[in-house]
């Protein structure tokens, strides 16, 4: 039997795989996440109603709050499935670049996300009369969802070790995901007002920003968090 | 093969380990006893490189922790009460995931082996949410010794089994042994301990009180042993 440290994107992707090919047969995660939002666009569909002039300017700020929400189900589920058996110990007992983990569990938060966020968006669609199938707009629920995985991920892994952590996370997560979220929303609601894409760079670009500097705070950061 | 030099732990105000002295030779199975509290799976989880000491040296297979963790993981393997496994997935997609994280090649031949030694192979394709807590601890000593690992560190790992499936543990046990790994048990159970392990230390309120090879003990029983030592 041969063995050699595998590489970081390898063990990214082993850790990938497998939180795959565990969801796809149990669909506990996503079905609770999908579940969640169907019923966030459902309520704030009844709520609204009437005022169509408010409905319209409200639709960005509703998907990424429905977005934001069913997030924080997943990475706190995410998370919790390493912790309850000890799983996390395993991963960490591997020869590999802590960063791995980071990543995989990361990737894997952002693919549940896409899931999701594929089948609320035609869903949000039909209910609220409104075309969210735009290159543009899908382009920043993309950047918007990958910084919220980014810096969630890192604090579910930090929250997942306290008692309390189905309440922590949420309170830790929202704030410092106000950049990302103020960013998107802005984006997004330009982009359905018809705005031009100039109008929109400046919040555009603050949000590829805020994805980088959180990917790389992450990545610096996650191996003291995960250390007892 | 293991060389602690005045390991300290603190967590906090709080001192777990009190200056501990330690060393295992290649081969040995030391059983490490002593009363609930008294910082064995803290010690062990140091040894593990899941947790920084204090203060005082570590050396695993002549690497220091924490600077060369990744090197000393890769040498080790651990068993927990926790089984460290995913319910969801198969006996099999399980060892995968860890054979990929330990970068084995010919992971299907190797996967194949380490099932027969823990006498799962028959359930490869079972999920492992399916298992009784007998078999998951089994399969959890086939996860650790994956990749072949020279030192073997057990923290209680009969917690939880019934008498049969005990039985079965220490038949994997003395398998894993068997091949010249060296291992460090901690366990509450003093029979099992003193059938498997070749040396015996107590540990006390952060401190090694007692050591004694199995030789030595031929005039007492284990349980006197560690009585004497902890009453001294």
């Amino acid at each position: 039997m041969n063995k050699s440290t595998p590489s970081l994107w390898k063990a990214t992707f082993a850790i990938v795989r497998k939180d795959l090919a565990a969801e796809f047969r149990s669909f506990e995660l996503v079905s609770a996440m999908l579940v969640f939002s169907l019923l966030v666009i459902i309520i704030f569909n009844f709520a609204l109603e009437l005022d169509i002039k408010v409905r319209e300017a409200a639709n960005a700020g509703i998907l990424w709050t429905t977005f934001a929400f069913a997030g924080t189900l997943g990475l706190n589920r995410s998370m919790s499935v390493e912790k309850d058996r000890g799983c996390m110990d395993g991963l960490l007992l591997a020869p590999v670049d802590r960063s791995a983990i980071y990543f995989g569990k990361a990737l894997s938060n952002l693919a549940f996300m896409f899931i999701v966020e594929a089948i609320v968006i035609p869903m949000y669609s039909m209910l609220y009369n409104v075309n969210l199938f735009r290159i543009d707009l899908l382009v920043v629920i993309l950047l918007g969802s990958i910084g919220y995985a980014a810096v969630g991920t890192l604090l579910a892994a930090m929250s997942v070790q306290t008692r309390m952590r189905e309440v922590l996370l949420p309170i830790l997560l929202f704030p410092v995901a106000i950049p990302v979220l103020l960013a998107a929303v802005k984006c997004s609601s330009g982009l359905l007002a018809g705005d031009p894409f100039s109008d929109i760079l400046t919040p555009f670009n603050l949000l590829l920003v805020y994805d980088i500097i959180f990917i790389a705070i992450a990545f610096m950061t996650f191996d003291f968090v995960v250390e007892e | 093969m293991i060389q602690v030099k005045k390991l300290v732990k603190r967590f906090g105000l709080k001192t777990i380990l009190r200056g501990l002295d330690f060393s295992v030779a290649q081969g040995e199975f030391v059983a490490l006893l002593g009363p609930n509290g008294a910082g064995k799976t803290t010690f062990l989880r140091i040894l593990a490189s899941l947790s920084r000491p204090s203060l005082g040296e570590v050396r695993i297979a002549g690497h220091r922790l924490p600077h060369d963790a990744a090197q000393v993981r890769a040498k080790l393997g651990v068993v927990s009460h926790m089984p460290l496994l995913y319910p969801d997935l198969t006996a099999e997609e399980n060892l995968q995931f860890y054979a990929r994280m330990y970068g084995i090649d010919g992971m299907d031949a190797r996967i194949t082996e380490v099932l027969d030694l823990v006498g799962l192979e028959r359930r490869r394709k079972d999920l492992v949410r399916a298992f009784s807590r007998g078999m998951q601890q089994r399969l959890a000593i086939g996860r650790a010794v994956i990749h072949n690992p020279e030192v073997m560190l057990f923290d209680e790992p009969y917690t939880g089994l019934d008498q049969d499936a005990s039985e079965m543990l220490d038949e994997v046990l003395r398998s894993v042994a068997a091949k010249g790994r060296t291992v460090v048990m901690t366990s509450h159970d003093l029979v099992r301990a003193e059938e498997l392990a070749t040396r015996f230390d107590i540990l006390s309120r952060g401190v090694i009180t007692a050591s004694a090879a199995r030789a030595d003990l031929k005039q007492t029983n284990l349980l006197s042993f560690y009585k004497q030592s902890l009453e001294s």
